[in-house]
Parts: C-alpha cells; sequence; structure tokens
C-alpha cells in the first residue's frame, strides 16, 4: 500500500470514528465473554456451593448458568455480527470509495 | 455404579480424554486405556457408511474440476458463502470426541460433560470480535501469512508453519487411533482397516479436490451430524412427553450417583488444572490452524464475520442436543440389560449415543448413527491435511525455500504430494500408536495453539512493537514450554513413561506457557533496537490500516 494512501485513509474522519467504534466494542464483547466464562469456570473450581442451589425438585443452579453461559457465546456472536453488518460496513464502503 | 464409568476407548484416543482427564484421573489410567473391544459386524452400519463415503468422492471429482489454481486449492477460490463457511467450520470442528465423548461423559458424570462443551464454545465470540476480519483483510492461504505480512519472512513463517505442523500432527494422531478404535465398535472391523481407510480418503480428498472438496465434505458431514443428533434429542423428548425437568428427575432417580450428576463433579477437581484447561480451550480454538484457514475461503471481512455467527450457533445447538443424548443415555440405555455386558456399557462407555440410537430408533438409526460418527472424523482429518499440506507448500516450500520465487504449478505438486506423505506418515503413526496411551495429544494440540499460535497472531495483529525477534523467540518459547510441561505432566510422564509421580503436577500447561510466550515475546521486543525492529514497527501503518479496511486484501474487488 502507497505510503501516501495509509496517512490518508488514517486521517479520514470516517476511518477514526470506525476504529474507534469496532474497537471499543470488540474489546467489550471479548472481555464480557472472558469474564463470563472464568467467572463460571471459578465457580466450579472454588465454589461449588452456588451451583449446587436448587431450584424446584431436581435442577440446580449449574443448569441455567451452564445453559446461560452458551447462550451468551451465541448472542454475543451475534450482536457483534449484526452491528458491523448494519453500521461497520457501511462505514468501510465510505473509506474505500474516497480512497479510490 | 460400575456400569456408568466411561472405559477408555475414545477417551484415550481422542479429543476429551487429555482435556478431560485431570492429574489423578490420568494417573490411574492402565496401559490399556486406549482399547475398544470388536463388536459384531454391523452391515448396516457400514452399509450407510460407503453411500457417506461414494457421495464424498463424487464431490472431490466435482471439487477436482474445479480446482486449478493456488487460490482454487488452498482457499477454494474464495467462493464459499458465510451461511456454507459456518456449516464448514462446525464440521471441521465437531469431533467424534464432542459426539460420543462428551455424551459419555454426561452418560457417566452428568453435569460434568456440559463444562467441556462450555470451553468448547467461549473461544468463537473471541474469534469473530477480534480475529476473523483481520485475518481475512491480511491473510491470503494461512494463518502464516498474517503473522509474516509485516516481520521477517524466513524465521516467523518457519515458527508459524512449525506450530501448524505439530498441531496438525498430534491432532491427526488422536483421529487416527480414534477412528481405528471406532470401526471396532462401531462397525466390528479390525483396527488396521480403519487407519489405512481414513488415511487414503483424505489424502484423495485433498490432493484432488482440495479445499473445495474438503469444505463440501465438511458440511456434509455437519449437516448429517446436526440432524442425527436433532433427532435423537427430539425422540428422548418425546419419551418424556418434552418436558426436560421429567428426564432430568428420572436420570437422578435411576443414575448409581443420583443428585450428584447435576452438579460439576471429580472429573474437574483441581482448581489450577480447571482454569489452565479453561485458558487453553478457550484460546486455543483461536490458534487451531485448520479453523484459522477457513477463514481465507470466503470473499471478504464481513462474510468472514457471518461464519463465526453461524458456526457459533451450530456449534452450541449441538453440545445442547449432545446434553441431551447423554442425559437421555442414563435414562433409556443403563436401565436396559440389552446394552449391557455384565454391569457395563456392551463395547465401552462411548457407546453410550450409539445404543441410545438403538433405544429410540432401532438398527435403523442405530447404523445411522454409526456411519455419521464414523465420517465426522473423516471430515476433521481432511481438514487437517490440508492445512498440514498447506504450511509445507505454500509456507515452507514457497515462501521460505524458494523466497516466494515459484510458480503455481510446482508449488501445487509439492502440496498434493505433502498431502501423499502426511497420509503414508499418519497411517504409519496410527498403526504405531494403536497400543500407546496418547490421551494427551488433542489437549497438547490445544495448548501449543493456545500458547504459540495465538499469541503470535493477536500480537502481530494488535500491537505495533512486535519485531521479529520478538516473536520467533517468544512464540518459540511458548510452543517449548507447552511441550515441555506436558512431557512431565501425569499424562506422559506417569501415564506414558511409566515413572511414579509427574515433575510437573498439572495435566494443562497453558496456565503457565501462554504467559510465558506473551512475556517473551514483549520482553525481546521491547529490547530489540535493531534496524530491521524499527523498519518492522514503521511498517505497522500500512497493515493497520488494510487490516482495517481491507484496501488492498486478497481477492477484493478489483478497485
Amino acid at each position: 500500500m502507497h505510503p501516501d494512501l495509509v496517512t490518508r485513509v488514517k486521517k479520514h474522519p470516517t476511518f477514526v470514528d470506525l476504529v474507534q467504534k469496532r474497537n471499543r466494542l470488540s474489546w467489550q464483547i471479548a472481555i464480557l465473554m472472558c469474564v463470563i466464562y472464568f467467572a463460571f469456570v471459578f465457580l466450579v473450581a472454588f465454589d461449588r456451593q452456588i451451583l449446587a442451589i436448587k431450584l424446584g425438585a431436581t435442577l440446580t443452579l449449574a443448569f441455567p448458568l451452564g445453559l446461560g453461559v452458551i447462550l451468551s457465546a451465541i448472542v454475543l456472536t451475534g450482536f457483534y455480527v449484526a452491528r458491523a453488518n448494519r453500521v461497520y460496513d457501511q462505514m468501510t464502503r465510505e473509506i474505500v470509495e474516497d480512497a479510490r | 455404579m460400575s456400569r456408568f464409568r466411561a472405559p477408555g476407548a475414545l477417551r484415550s484416543a481422542l479429543l476429551l480424554p487429555a482435556l478431560l482427564l485431570p492429574a489423578s484421573a490420568a494417573r490411574a489410567a492402565g496401559p490399556d486405556l486406549g482399547q475398544a473391544q470388536q463388536q459384531a459386524t454391523n452391515f448396516m452400519a457400514i452399509g450407510m457408511f460407503v453411500v457417506f463415503v461414494l457421495f464424498t468422492l463424487a464431490i472431490t471429482w466435482w471439487a477436482a474440476r474445479r480446482t486449478r489454481s493456488r487460490r482454487d486449492f488452498y482457499a477454494a477460490g474464495g467462493s464459499i458463502t458465510g451461511f456454507q463457511n459456518g456449516l464448514a467450520i462446525a464440521g471441521d470442528f465437531m469431533s467424534a470426541a464432542s459426539f460420543l465423548g462428551i455424551s459419555a461423559l454426561v452418560y457417566s458424570n452428568g453435569y460434568d460433560g456440559l463444562i467441556y462443551s462450555i470451553g468448547f464454545l467461549v473461544g468463537w465470540p473471541i474469534i469473530v470480535t477480534l480475529m476473523a476480519e483481520r485475518l481475512r483483510n491480511l491473510g491470503k492461504f494461512t494463518f502464516a501469512d498474517v503473522v509474516s505480512y509485516r516481520l521477517g519472512q524466513t524465521p516467523v513463517r518457519t515458527l508459524a508453519a512449525c506450530g501448524t505442523l505439530v498441531v496438525v500432527a498430534f491432532y491427526l494422531i488422536a483421529q487416527m487411533v480414534g477412528a481405528g478404535q471406532l470401526i471396532k465398535l462401531l462397525f466390528g472391523l479390525d483396527y488396521d482397516v480403519a487407519v489405512v481407510l481414513v488415511g487414503v480418503l483424505m489424502v484423495l480428498y485433498v490432493s484432488f479436490g482440495g479445499m473445495l472438496a474438503t469444505t463440501w465434505v465438511q458440511i456434509v458431514k455437519a449437516c448429517l451430524l446436526l440432524g442425527g443428533a436433532t433427532l435423537m434429542a427430539f425422540l428422548v423428548l418425546a419419551a418424556f412427553g418434552f418436558n426436560p425437568i421429567a428426564l432430568f428427575a428420572r436420570a437422578v432417580e435411576v443414575h448409581p450417583k443420583h443428585a450428584a450428576i447435576m452438579l460439576p463433579g471429580s472429573f474437574v477437581a483441581n482448581p489450577v488444572d480447571t482454569i489452565s484447561l479453561g485458558l487453553a480451550l478457550m484460546f486455543g480454538t483461536a490458534g487451531l490452524p485448520h479453523i484459522l484457514m477457513r477463514f481465507f475461503t470466503v470473499a471478504d471481512a464481513r462474510e468472514a464475520r457471518k461464519s463465526v455467527f453461524w458456526a457459533t450457533s451450530f456449534i452450541g445447538y449441538f453440545y445442547i442436543l449432545t446434553f441431551i443424548i447423554g442425559f437421555g443415555a442414563v435414562t433409556l440405555v443403563a436401565t436396559n440389560s440389552f446394552y449391557l455386558d455384565g454391569t457395563t456399557l456392551r463395547g465401552g462407555g462411548n457407546m453410550a449415543a450409539v445404543w441410545l440410537a438403538h433405544a429410540v430408533g432401532g438398527d435403523v438409526l442405530l447404523g445411522f448413527i454409526s456411519a455419521v460418527a464414523f465420517a465426522t472424523i473423516l471430515a476433521v482429518v481432511a481438514g487437517l491435511t490440508l492445512s498440514g499440506a498447506s504450511a509445507v507448500s505454500h509456507d515452507l516450500y514457497a515462501n521460505v525455500f524458494r523466497r516466494g520465487r515459484t510458480d503455481e504449478k510446482s508449488e501445487l505438486r509439492v502440496s498434493k504430494i505433502t498431502a501423499l506423505v502426511l497420509g503414508v506418515v499418519a497411517i504409519g503413526l496410527g498403526i504405531a500408536f494403536e497400543k500407546q496411551n496418547i490421551a494427551f495429544m488433542v489437549g497438547l494440540a490445544f495448548a501449543i495453539a493456545a500458547s504459540a499460535n495465538f499469541p503470535l497472531l493477536i500480537l502481530s495483529m494488535y500491537w505495533r512493537g512486535l519485531t521479529t525477534r520478538g516473536a520467533v523467540i517468544g512464540g518459540s518459547l511458548g510452543l517449548l514450554v507447552a511441550v515441555a510441561l506436558t512431557v512431565l505432566s501425569p499424562s506422559i510422564w506417569v501415564a506414558v513413561l511409566g515413572y511414579k509421580t509427574a515433575i510437573f503436577p498439572y495435566s494443562a500447561p497453558a496456565l503457565f506457557s501462554m504467559p510465558v510466550a506473551f512475556i517473551g515475546c514483549w520482553l525481546v521486543s521491547v529490547l530489540d533496537r535493531s534496524r530491521q525492529a524499527d523498519t518492522e514497527q514503521k511498517a505497522f501503518e500500512a497493515q493497520y490500516v488494510r487490516s482495517q479496511t481491507g484496501i488492498g486484501a486478497e481477492g477484493a474487488a478489483a478497485h
């Protein structure tokens, strides 16, 4: 890539905006996933009393929590993809158009 | 009680074992851990499997006529859609161990099975937010393209290719041995038959059909596996009036551990191992070369991102199904003496899902599920072989050995020869390891992926300070420490080498090897004052712009 083009794109206001927004969301989601997962792992490793809390006659709290981690992985992925498809792709197109 | 223990067949042979067995369990494992009892010949299953093989060979023939260039061979010409790639990633990732092993673990231990499923899934949001788009924007055919984008081609590519080959080797051996044990269980055929069959088929798929054939084999397999598991889970739930609570209640009633199956149990007893394993599962997924390679088969970053969403959904859904299947086996298989051999499950604990298929769907479903379980292995080994072959032909031969001065034809020839060599080696090692305890292998593959490939990728994409020296030293340290700690751990030191106590007490090295890799990369890069380091850090700007926008990306529409 030509150095001039690099400088030009980097100064493009939409590029600055895109990078800032996308980075923030990306790291928020990645960190949130880590927090959810490792909170679960730490419960398994250190405090099973909480997981053993009964919900009704058979179910334990471990079930909704475990299922919740699985669903949160899908939902977080879906949220990012929907957002990126709707917002970031449009911004990227704009930058690419102007870079020509 | 004993009928609920999962004996060794899959445990040693495939994925779960190494990951599942903490120190104590691995220590208790005998030398014959990997052995499965040969069952009566199952013609129904063999027949369905033959249909699958013929169909995949037809796909390969079709794909071969469309595979001409390098880009066709390594990346299916970039023609795969996000949805198709999502299915293919799921097909690449859901192994026979995920299916038979996790349902067997649920069968024997209840809730524990879910802990592993979760670990296999949580890496995906990280992949989509931090990696998928940048990978697609920067890379061409392999993840080494991305790592070496602005760093020294020869050393960095060589290291990334080594990381690829080591991960592929361990994963591949585990799959070969798994195939051998499975064929005894499912088809009632000899171990060697399976190993040779799998070896020959994977070479055919890859060398003739390249990525296009591999992709469609994975898609077909994913559909079969998801369809079969959905049907089984549906039939199980139907038996309980579509009330999962009734299913769980019945399981608690009949399982010898009773209410304990509703909680995490002994399989993850040690906190350090639990956390270390969690790290390896989460970040190892983001460093598996055969998975990363799939991101280059789609048209652009947008499709790459969509494919992760589909893959995550399918894989998550599949793990929920295996959980229901495991509980179904507790209630419908373990209570029926027809499936029990004395007090244990006929053919071993890994047969839980297979016998459940019989319990809910008779001989036809049994045959179908057996064929699908075996077909699952083929799709996984095809992806591994293609990944290993491209590391040799694209990274080592074309870019390191020939310094990029090579023509398409000779590079493709090297790739096909490598696929053939990998096939022969895999058959040889598969047979050599038949009676070995290989419980550590896939765990090691994930640990290396998390400790070498993942740090290299993430740092090269996100940190401008990374230099060639830092990448090479840090990445090598991660790789070596992961291997060394595994050798010194109970799963090799005690279970394979036969020493009394392990020098390194934990089974999962990632908690230690990952920080070593990151700190190594960082420290050496910071201390690197060479002129080359300066140039590399300056080159980050252009890489950054391309990774964010896709301007200049491989195969992007001609602007």
